[in-house]
């Protein structure tokens, strides 16, 4: 596989998810959870106007990646709300110690 | 040339995207995560996606990272990131089995030049995907409701009331 652009903007991308997944799967913090929700729409972005611009129709990769990020702004602001408001009422932001609570 | 930019500036997003993951203080990956906008906004930029660009930096680097802080201030100091559930060795092994597997996939879908002309974004957005502009607007609708009534603090006259 030579190293074109094309290749190592696809290596960037796989990556970035790679490492978005890696920290969804080791982190426990509501509030880092939103984090690394961020850095994986980042590399989703990326990747549809990357894949926009290799076939050629980049406006309707910028359609869609705008629309991404606009419903991912809202899914942090929500989340952002919802981790304030768990802390508020459980005292942690500890997702498997909220999961063991009663009431 | 462009390939030294392109692989240095991806390189640094995913260094600062792990940093991001591994640091144990929130407020440092809130900064590590709007370099990662930043690194972003400016790969998208020399992809010709200017519009998408100016929209990440300013969403990504400005707004989401005002907000994180917000709420880093709300919740306080003891935001910390706990160890994690399962074993690191486990995750890794996971996480490299998916992305073999993802790029494996992927790679072949893209090996071809443009095929097709070049159509702007406005007339894109505007004449073909106009129920994207309704969605947007209907998202950004429900997400101010949403924080307005998640965020609005009860007072415990009212919350008893509301039980009795």
């Amino acid at each position: 596989m030579k190293l074109t652009e094309i290749n190592i903007i696809l290596i960037g991308i796989v990556s970035l998810l790679g490492v978005g997944f890696y920290g969804l799967l080791i982190t426990r913090n509501l509030i880092k959870v939103v984090m690394i929700l961020q850095i994986l729409v980042k590399a989703v972005v990326l990747a549809f106007v990357f894949s926009g611009k290799v076939s050629g129709n980049l406006g309707l990769g910028q359609s869609i990646a705008a629309t991404v990020i606009v419903a991912d702004t809202i899914v942090a602001v929500v989340g952002l709300a919802l981790a304030v408001q768990v802390r508020r009422r459980f005292g942690t932001l500890d997702a498997p110690e909220i999961s063991t609570l009663r009431g | 040339m462009e390939r030294v930019e392109y692989g240095l500036l991806l390189a640094g997003a995913i260094i600062c995207a792990y940093r991001a993951i591994v640091s144990k203080r929130i407020l440092s990956s809130t900064i590590y995560l709007a370099c990662i906008s930043a690194l972003i906004s400016v790969v998208l930029f020399m992809l010709g996606a200017t519009q998408v660009a100016v929209m990440e930096l300013s969403v990504g680097a400005g707004l989401v990272t005002v907000l994180l802080v917000y709420a880093l201030s709300v919740v306080g100091e003891d935001a910390l990131d706990p160890s994690s559930v399962i074993s690191k060795p486990l995750a890794i092994a996971v996480v490299a089995a998916v992305t073999l597997l993802l790029g494996w996939m992927i790679y072949p879908a893209i090996q071809f030049e443009n095929l097709m002309g070049s159509v702007d974004l406005a007339s894109v957005l505007w004449q073909q995907r106009v129920l994207d502009v309704w969605i947007q607007i209907v998202l950004i609708f429900s997400g101010v409701m949403g924080v307005l009534g998640l965020l609005s603090e009860r007072t415990p006259g009212k919350a008893e009331g509301g039980h009795s």
